[in-house]
């Protein structure tokens, strides 16, 4: 149990096994930098007169 | 098979000590032998697009090959994936933490909706009127019911995820392991995730094609449809990978004993796939015009390459530790004979081992190239791309599939393999059949020939066109190659089932399947030159040195076919 005590998880460790955070990581990231981005990609082309 | 209750009873697994609770088990088997069904489906149809490809054959009319594509496409990629990876999520999360398995009412209702919606999906491709391949392009219009089956299947699979997501709420407050997840339980984590960016991108998008189709919604903009769907038809892709590396080091620790060389390492590739894999669904639309280059350069190139570098190390690390355990049971003369030793008759181990090379060799050198804007000009919409694709999904995952198949007859089924020799064929008929098809292909691809087309000789019409007798050739070897694929494809299929139904059971005093775990203490006196798995690293830097040549091979192609002066 000492053993325990003393070992102090480091924040790579931490992110890794917080599974509900990297699922925030894992929706947030590619929804900005793909879908969102791309969204604005497309919307932004200028209509045909 | 009885819905059961909260208190669902399990049951020790004579062969591997596994502790499976049997409410989980029912349902991996249901949605494993639905996977494997739906997997006949698909590779009759495949058998059919190919005989179809095969210009001497030319198998089926027009309307009908379109028809048999789609079908391929949605029934392979999607339906025989996608059941056997829920059934991959249930084992997992039951019983590798011996824990039972989140609501499985729920679970049942997974089932049933994915079935549903698979077959109302299936039905609207044989009507006829939704050929509309698996892409689903608007404004190519389906039937209503091929949609709506499409989004009932995915809610299905949401429902799965959730139910994982659920045991492991439930495996942490009861306990049932200790510390950290297992390195295998978090591959299907991070898989999980991906499947809910995928599913909900899947959901963006086809929610409103189904209201189009029903003429409630007047147009869908068809750029904006490329670009969501690709959230969803790539994402899925990434699923898949990161469902079969998980299957890699399963297997590598259930036949081996072989440890991961580095949890850390492991985990944090894990993470940059998180981070970083979705990015690739761009190269599906390097081609498109309107999108700028930063959108696309900043996705596919500067942050997929994160993600290639994951892969690396997964297939680095899963061979390496396969290897040390090799070298610390005895095998330790020179580079390579821990590699000649392995039990390369076992379809379990033959199967992974075929899985790593075809997807790293096959389908990982060709994907990265192909994702770079200016050499995608070179295969964009060719023969090709089918080529890379096989490799990754047909060589890649079906086998890395077909091989935990095989381990889990004995564990979940409880019965012997059958035919034990041509099981232990099997996975090199489908591998070898693949690689030739997908070598080839892409051969013909590179001279331009296109893909998804009927008859691209265009026989008859007004505009004829004479390719090379070498793309002719290619095309013809690459569906033999098919052909074989697809009887080692049905081989497999003909021996789960069999299995299933006339297998012997397997004897009580059956010896535990799972090797023993490496000794400890030989951990420094194994290897050479300082490298614990120098034979591992030979073949990486193999592997990197065919990526940077087929990399520079590509651009001077490029070079000569689009001449600067
Ligand atoms: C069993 C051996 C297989 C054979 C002989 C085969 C053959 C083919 C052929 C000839 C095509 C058409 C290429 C074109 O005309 O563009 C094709 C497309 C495709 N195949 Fe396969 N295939 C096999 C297995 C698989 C597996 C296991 C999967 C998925 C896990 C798969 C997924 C696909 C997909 C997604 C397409 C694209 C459909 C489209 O363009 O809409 N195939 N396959
Ligand atoms: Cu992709």
């Amino acid at each position: 149990m000492s053993n325990e005590e003393s070992f102090r998880p480091t924040v790579l460790q931490r992110i890794l096994d917080d599974i509900n955070f990297m699922m925030c990581l894992g929706l947030v990231i590619p929804t900005v930098f793909y879908t969102l981005w791309g969204v604005m990609e497309v919307a932004t082309i200028p209509l045909g007169k | 098979m009885a819905i059961t209750t909260a208190q669902s009873p399990f049951r020790t697994d004579p062969l591997t000590g596994l502790r499976i609770d049997l409410t989980a088990q029912a349902l991996v088997k249901v949605n494993a032998v639905l996977a494997v069904v739906f997997l006949l489906v698909g590779g009759t149809a495949g058998l059919l697009v190919a005989l179809t490809r095969w210009p001497a054959v030319h198998l089926l009319p027009a309307d009908l090959f379109y028809m048999a594509l789609t079908a391929h496409g949605i029934v392979a990629l999607m339906v025989w994936i996608i059941f056997f990876e829920i059934a991959v999520l249930y084992f997992v999360a039951s019983t590798l933490l011996s824990c039972r398995l989140a609501a499985p009412k729920l679970a049942w209702t997974q089932v049933v909706l994915m079935v549903v919606g698979a077959a109302m999906t299936f039905v609207a491709i044989l009507q006829g009127d939704s050929s509309v391949m698996m892409t689903s392009y608007v404004p190519m219009n389906a039937a209503p019911h091929f949609y709506l089956g499409l989004i009932l299947f995915a809610v299905g699979a949401l429902i799965g995820c959730g139910v994982f997501w659920g045991t492991l709420v439930i495996a942490a407050e009861e306990k049932t392991y200790e510390g950290t997840l297992p390195l295998t339980v978090y591959g299907c984590v991070i898989a999980t995730i991906i499947a809910v960016f995928t599913i909900a991108s899947g959901a963006i998008i086809l929610i409103p094609t189904f209201l189009w189709s029903l003429g409630l919604i007047k147009s869908i903009d068809p750029m904006m449809y490329r670009v969501i769907w690709w959230a969803f038809g790539h994402s899925s892709q990434q699923i898949n990978v990161t469902a079969h590396i998980t299957i890699w080091y399963t297997v590598a620790g259930l036949a081996f004993g072989a440890k991961p060389m580095s949890e850390k390492v492991s985990r944090t590739a894990f993470l940059l796939y998180i981070c970083f894999l979705q990015f690739g669904s761009v190269h599906h639309l390097l081609s498109d015009p309107g999108l700028s280059s930063a959108w696309k350069i900043f996705n596919t190139s500067y942050m997929m390459y994160l993600a290639v570098l994951a892969s690396l190390i997964h297939g680095l690390t899963v061979p390496g530790s396969i290897e040390v355990a090799q070298r610390r049971s005895g095998l330790n003369n020179g580079l390579f004979e821990w590699l000649r030793k392995c039990p390369w008759g076992n379809p379990v181990f033959s199967s992974t081992i075929l899985s790593i090379i075809i997807f790293g060799f096959i389908g990982g050198v060709t994907g990265v190239v192909m994702s770079v804007e200016q050499v995608n000009m070179i295969i964009h919409n060719t023969i090709y791309v089918p080529g890379h694709f096989h490799g990754t999904v047909a060589g890649g995952t079906t086998l890395a599939f077909m091989g935990l198949t095989y381990y889990l007859i004995p564990v979940l089924f409880q019965r012997q393999v059958i035919m034990k020799p041509l099981a232990a064929l099997q996975p090199w008929l489908f591998g070898i059949g693949t690689s030739i098809f997908a070598i080839a292909i892409m051969g013909a691809g590179t001279l331009g020939v296109p893909r998804r087309h009927w008859d691209v000789t265009f026989a008859g019409q007004a505009l004829g066109f004479e390719w090379p007798g070498m793309a002719q050739m290619m095309l013809a070897i690459g569906e033999i190659g098919g052909v074989i694929a697809v009887l080692g494809g049905a081989l497999f299929c003909v021996i789960v089932v069999g299995s299933i139904l006339i297998g012997e059971p397997v004897p009580a005093n059956a010896k535990n399947i799972v090797a023993p775990p490496a000794d400890a203490g030989g951990h420094k006196e194994i290897g050479m030159g300082g490298f614990e798995a120098p034979g591992t690293f030979i073949l990486a830097m193999v592997l990197f040195v065919t990526l940077v040549l087929y990399y520079f091979v590509n651009f001077k192609y490029l070079a000569t076919l689009w001449t600067l002066t």
